[in-house]
């Protein structure tokens, strides 16, 4: 079991016949993962692969493949549109890698989110979710995951495979792997995550790895400390980030007091939650409160 | 908790000059003091003929980092605003300022150049106020700051007086609403007839400005009221959200290079995100939050990074070399620690990136490799084969462990 994403998961990709996305589909394909469409406008009646269907638009993919999830690699100027067309389509989970969408973009389709009562977004500029062994949608690896019981969720590519990695090697699999994206403006946070994962009764213990920059792991941790039972281990990037500076990601900053690792690891101790020193730690933190 | 706490600021984002951000306030209708920017001494004349035929005048040095009245030339010529009676004492003010180096407290020791002097007519000032429109990460929509504290430290005034400060959020849909203008208004205690028609009009183009050009910040501090009663920005920054540039080719122009790091402008054009720090030890990784993580387990084991380095996720062999030799033109560099984690590209290819980068750019320092992920035995086996002094890294905490001790063997 899982959440969010599993075997019958029904996904189309939007922008997936262009050169990364592409590739990355195939990998997605490959794994295992239920493509049903491709959403090309201009390429509609083509076949992607030679043999999913190519569409137009995305209202055209939802009612002839009956997609459910849609995976955007569109390019950061037309991305926005993307996910606008995706949430008008009625699309239930939007996975959006793309990285470097303008912000008033992101408020706009934020109010669409708000508006709408169906779809969710994970990212933008994220890695995407997976569910091992069932469905992989975005650039995760998916030989490094492993069929489990520990949600991950994180800002950061990367470092969500650290943590994976660690508990592969170490025997342990994952329920569902979610990255949630470095952008300020994002559509699922780590709160929204943690609340699924606690709901999930096949997830028995959480991963949350957070960055320096705004204040959703003090909410997560808030939310842990309310509501959560299951083992929670977290580690934080950023301990040696210098203030006023923007670190790659363009929610990673701290601005005068606020965003500071010291004060998420805080509160995150506060909440009872088992917080990594280094991002070598990761698993074996979670590992030692099972 | 400070008020501000969960505005997102971007000083990464793009900045322009004073001058050019009172440019665009009187194109969107916001009211400033006659000005004129000069480059060089010979348009000193007609710029002040521009602004005042005599009398007081102020003179602006223009860089893109604050604290500028207080800062020090490097020639020991104090200030980098001066108020001065005439027009004599302006063109000198400004001849002592051209060319000349300010060091204020945002610049660090070195300074920046001062390549344009702005010539302002002085207001008369009754009092000064504080507004700014941003982003909100909460709501995700912008947000007025408001606050009768003008021309203090923001963050001071949200910490210390909270009460002192008003904040208007705006539906972006929506758009800038009447009964929200007046709530600015009068939160500010601007509240007579003209004043509340003069603020309309004000804070409809700074809402304008922001929203049209993707600004990420626009904040006029101070704002003031002068003795009649009339409103006008005082000052003006303008910072721009760098994702939307390619749709705004007036505000890409703006764009003064001269005010930018050069090796983070030569690391954005091979798609690498540099941050320069003061430590010794140099990072090159893939991912912006393994990039952090990697600077903090350096300090965990006693060293000290030297810089934030992402090389993105799919980093080429080109993307490879152009990050070695940006880290090692950082004269503070003893040690180099690589840390790639490769998801979808294969560690060999990686492997290979880094061996040709290594012979091309001649490296001195102890380099410690750490790779894992997709095909790691093929790019271990070729970076031992290649026989380069690379001191190959098991897992990121053993990676950290060695690189930090070659650098106590090196000052031992």
């Amino acid at each position: 079991m899982s959440v969010l994403v599993n075997k019958d998961t029904r996904v189309i990709g939007q922008g997936i016949t262009g050169k990364a996305g592409s590739l990355h589909a195939r990998n997605n394909i490959a794994y295992g993962t239920n493509y049903v469409a491709a959403v090309t406008p201009g390429k509609g009646g083509q076949k992607f692969e030679d043999s999913l269907p190519v569409f137009n638009t995305v209202h055209e993919a939802v009612e002839k493949e009956g997609a459910n999830a849609s995976v955007i690699f569109v390019p950061p100027p037309f991305a926005a549109d993307s996910i606008l067309e995706s949430i008008d389509a009625g699309i239930e989970l939007i996975i959006c890698i793309t990285e470097g969408i303008p912000v008033r973009d992101m408020a706009i389709v934020k109010d669409a989110l708000r508006k709408s009562k169906k779809t969710r977004l994970i990212g933008p500029n994220c890695p995407g979710i997976m569910t091992p062994g069932e469905c992989n949608i975005g650039i995760m690896p998916g030989y490094i995951a492993k069929p489990g019981n520990v949600g991950i969720v994180s800002r950061s590519g990367t470092l969500t495979y650290e943590a994976m990695y660690q508990l592969t090697v170490r025997g342990h699999g994952q329920s569902t792997c979610i990255g949630i994206g470095g952008d300020p403006i994002n559509g699922t946070s780590h709160t929204d995550a943690v609340r699924l994962f606690n709901e999930d009764p096949d997830t028995e213990a959480i991963i949350l790895i957070g960055e320096i920059g705004g204040s959703a792991e003090e909410e997560a941790a808030a939310y842990i400390k309310e509501h959560v039972k299951k083992p929670c281990a977290a580690f934080i990037a950023g301990t040696t980030a210098p203030p006023g500076r923007r670190m790659g990601h363009a929610g990673a900053i701290v601005s005068g007091s606020s965003g500071s690792a010291e004060a998420k690891i805080a509160a995150l101790k506060d909440a009872g939650i088992a917080v990594a020193q280094t991002p070598s730690e990761i698993a074996d933190t979670l590992l030692a409160i099972l | 908790m400070a008020l501000l706490e969960t505005f997102a600021k971007h000083p990464d984002d793009m900045n322009i000059h004073e001058y050019q951000a009172k440019e665009l306030f009187a194109a969107y209708g916001i009211p400033v003091p006659a000005g004129k920017a000069a480059q060089a001494e010979d348009e000193f004349e007609t710029a002040l003929d521009a602004v005042s035929s005599d009398g007081p005048v102020v003179v602006k040095s223009q860089i893109h980092a604050g604290g500028r009245g207080k800062g020090t030339f490097t020639d020991g010529y104090q200030g980098g605003v001066k108020v001065v009676k005439t027009r004599e004492e302006g063109l000198a003010a400004a001849k002592a300022m051209l060319g000349n180096t300010l060091v204020t407290n945002q610049t660090g020791p070195a300074g920046r150049e001062v390549k344009t002097v702005y010539f302002s007519e002085a207001s008369s000032i009754a009092k000064e106020y504080y507004l700014a429109i941003l982003l909100d990460r909460d709501t995700s929509t912008p947000v007025f700051i408001a606050s009768t504290e003008g021309g203090m430290d923001i963050e001071k005034v949200a910490e210390e007086t909270p009460e002192k400060i008003a904040k208007v959020h705006v539906d972006p849909a929506q758009g800038l609403q009447a009964f929200q203008k007046r709530r600015i208004a009068f939160a500010l205690g601007l509240d007579t007839k003209e004043q509340l028609k003069q603020l309309d009009k004000l804070l409809t183009g700074l809402y304008n400005l922001f929203w049209e050009k993707d600004c990420s910040l626009v904040e006029i501090n101070p704002l003031i009221t002068t003795p009649e009663g009339d409103i006008q920005a005082l000052d003006a920054k303008v910072n721009f959200d760098a994702n939307a540039l390619f749709r705004h080719p007036d505000v890409q122009a703006m764009r003064d290079l001269g005010e930018e790091d050069p090796k983070e402008i030569e690391a954005s054009k091979f798609g690498l995100s540099y941050i320069a720090l003061d430590g010794n030890i140099a990072c090159l990784v893939n991912g912006a939050g393994l990039a952090m993580a990697t600077m903090d387990i350096i300090k965990h084991y006693g060293g000290s990074p030297a810089n934030f380095l992402d090389v993105g996720g799919g980093a080429n062999a080109d993307q490879v070399e152009a990050a070695f030799k940006i880290i090692l033109s950082d004269p503070n560099v003893k040690g180099i620690l690589v840390n790639i984690f490769g998801g979808i590209m294969s560690c060999k290819t990686i492997a290979d990136g880094i061996i040709a980068a290594a012979r091309n750019v001649d490296i001195t320092v102890p380099l410690v490799v750490r790779l894992e992920g997709n095909h790691v035995k093929e790019g271990k086996q070729a970076l031992e084969e290649s026989g380069l002094p690379l001191i190959p890294g098991d897992s990121l905490a053993d990676a950290a462990q060695k690189i930090v001790a070659e650098l106590k063997k090196i000052s031992a």
